[in-house]
């Protein structure tokens, strides 16, 4: 069969096309069409257009019941004066700028102890990934709200060494810290990505370091860094584009109002709260896309940095 | 190492403490060996005893939880422990009616989105998959493209238009808007995800297939899907997560309690009670995370596989 294959191949690369072979190639053409349409239909209706729409929608003022009224800029100069949005964008910057590289250096961490033939390891592997997938859960955030409450599980054991703690998720200045946690929790994903990301690296390289006389920390940042730098690049590209879009734990923990004095307001619950909360369509548009330039930008700015750190074999 | 380990004298330690001469002769001749052998022993002893620490802290909340449900309401904001003095499962009958339907009316409303959005994720996403891995046609590359940029787009780009085309066709509270994006490949992840796994896949047998005469609906249904199984098996089950906890698009679309999902029945549920039943609140809890765990439980494989090679949660 592979000789088939083989000779398939050489056929092709010999002089022009045949007839048959003309045919051949505008039935796949068609054929593709056909399979792709549900995919195109989707692309149409339920992205492309939408988000050619919102993007008509940020320069309107819209409340759902009457047709959108043009207002141009507006929206977004009454973005410049919002101190409520700014408050947001500094609560959001501050949990993708703490949570991920924490959440990213704890999954790397495990990884390492997990690396290599430790026994248990699909035990341990298991224990670790199962939060990320309750993490975005209702219930977990449920269960959060009430183990940083003022009598919740967290004080109750810092009761038993002598410590009263606060109510964590009642107070402004620790409120943020108890959602980030909840993030950092979720490590179990990444650190399956780094695993299979460390497997890849020869053992030859250690074993020739080892010869050499290098130390454990030369060859983690002389070797495993650097072979491993696309994967932690990978992995935060797209943790920071998930915790921009993080919603529910915020939601939940805070009751909907992104309390307490607006500690846990992010972005995106500000923009449920203006868009599905008042109707005021158009202002959560214009948020949308303040969001999506944002997203854009930090990834634009990941991979123009990644030229000077991640290490591409090839 | 290990039969090393054995055969070593247990009295020697690491220690400058001056022994017996013949000791430390002993201990000169089988440096080497001792030293590493010892030194990976408490290595691999460390990494065990970090690992043991780090996963009962991560897992302790939900064994607490599930120990709570089953404890009287004032219990759970005194015992930190896990230890359970009798078996209380008034909070999961109380729970279960709490809210204006029986909770299991809720799961089959959660049942009915993630079935709709499993059977729409498997077809739409497998036949885009095939036209993008094998086809060759028009513009395929910008397509490519636009597909892998989708899969970063953020929902709150596109959701507003979407609720007001969806509202405008009346499907406010229906299931609607929450599968038909499905049926139409929009979780361009496991468009991503197929793709790779058939590039994967010999080509000779597609030509094999075509030169008996076969045409794409065959090569697809009867030579490609078959051999693609383990992606469509982690499809379903990362759909099913996924669907099963999605909390933004049934708040949003779903106010009418008849047509509640578990998360925003859950969500319902926290804000009716008022700090007054966590105990069925978390009896609650735990049912709701149930099938995730069991999904868990038994397709581990499919999972670990999925994200490993593709990057998602």
């Amino acid at each position: 069969m592979s000789a088939l294959g083989e000779l398939s191949k050489m056929k092709r690369r010999t002089g022009p096309k045949s007839a048959a072979e003309k045919r051949d190639d505008r039935r796949d053409n068609k054929a593709a069409y056909v399979f792709l349409l549900p995919w195109l239909i989707g692309l149409l209706f339920i992205t492309v257009g939408p988000m050619l729409a919102s993007l008509y929608l940020s320069f309107t003022d819209y409340n759902l019941l009457q047709a959108p009224n043009w207002i141009g800029l507006e929206n977004f100069t009454r973005m410049l004066r919002d101190t409520r949005l700014h408050n947001s964008l500094g609560v959001t910057f501050t949990y993708v700028l703490v949570g991920v590289p924490i959440q990213l250096a704890v999954a790397l961490l495990i990884a390492l102890v997990l690396d290599r033939g430790i026994r248990g390891l699909p035990f341990y592997r298991s224990i670790f990934y199962l939060p990320s997938l309750l993490g975005g859960s209702v219930a977990i955030a449920i269960l959060w709200k009430q183990m940083f409450g003022t009598t919740g599980l967290v004080n109750q054991l810092l009761a038993m060494v002598g410590i009263h703690g606060p109510g964590w998720i009642s107070d402004p200045k620790t409120a943020l810290g108890s959602i980030i946690l909840l993030h950092v929790w979720t490590f179990g994903a990444p650190m399956i990505i780094f695993l299979a990301g460390l497997r890849q690296i020869p053992v030859m390289y250690y074993e020739a370091s080892e010869v050499d006389g290098a130390s454990r920390w030369q060859k983690f940042r002389h070797i495993t860094i650097p072979l491993l730098s696309p994967i932690i690049f990978f992995n935060l590209v797209l943790q920071i584009i998930g915790s921009f879009q993080s919603f529910t734990q915020a939601f939940i923990v805070s009751g909907g109002s992104g309390g307490p004095s607006d500690s846990t307001m992010f972005f995106t619950l500000y923009l449920y709260q203006k868009g599905f909360g008042q109707f005021d369509m158009g202002y959560a548009s214009a948020m949308a896309w303040v969001l999506l330039v944002i997203i854009g930008a930090f990834t634009a700015v990941n991979f123009f940095a990644s030229k000077f750190w991640v290490f591409y074999d090839d | 190492m290990t039969t090393n380990l054995q055969t070593l004298p247990e009295s020697d330690d690491n220690t400058s403490t001056p022994g017996t001469p013949r000791k430390q002769h002993k201990k000169r001749e089988s440096r080497g060996t001792l030293s590493f052998s010892r030194k990976a022993r408490g290595k691999a002893l460390t990494k065990h005893a970090v690992l043991i620490i780090t996963g009962a802290v991560m897992i302790y909340p939900l064994l607490w939880m599930l120990v709570s449900a089953m404890r009287p309401n004032d219990l759970i904001f005194k015992d930190p422990g896990l230890w359970l003095s009798h078996l209380d499962m008034s909070n999961y009958t109380s729970g279960w009616s709490a809210l204006t339907h029986p909770f299991g009316h809720y799961m089959l409303n959660s049942a009915i989105v993630v079935l709709g959005s499993i059977v729409g994720n498997l077809v739409s996403c497998s036949m885009a998959a095939y036209a993008f891995a094998r086809l060759k046609f028009t513009a395929s590359k910008l397509f490519f493209g636009i597909m892998l940029l989708t899969i970063m787009l953020p929902f709150h780009v596109v959701i507003v238009p979407q609720y007001v085309m969806f509202s405008q066709i009346g499907w406010v509270n229906t299931f609607w808007p929450l599968i038909v994006p499905k049926l139409l490949a929009t979780d361009a992840f496991f468009v991503f995800l197929m793709v790779q796994f058939i590039r994967g896949i010999p080509k000779d047998l597609d030509e094999a297939a075509r030169i008996d005469g076969a045409g794409h609906p065959r090569i697809f249904l009867r030579v490609i899907l078959p051999l693609m199984v383990p992606a469509l098996a982690t499809t379903t089950i990362f759909t099913f997560i996924w669907t099963w906890n999605d909390f933004f698009g049934a708040l949003i679309y779903l106010t009418d309690p008849d047509m509640f999902t578990v998360p925003v029945a859950l969500r319902a549920f926290v804000d009716s009670q008022a700090g007054t039943s966590w105990g069925s609140l978390f009896a609650m809890s735990v049912v709701s995370l149930l099938p995730v765990f069991l999904v868990f439980l038994f397709g581990q494989r499919y999972l670990i596989k999925g994200i490993a090679t593709t990057g998602i949660k």
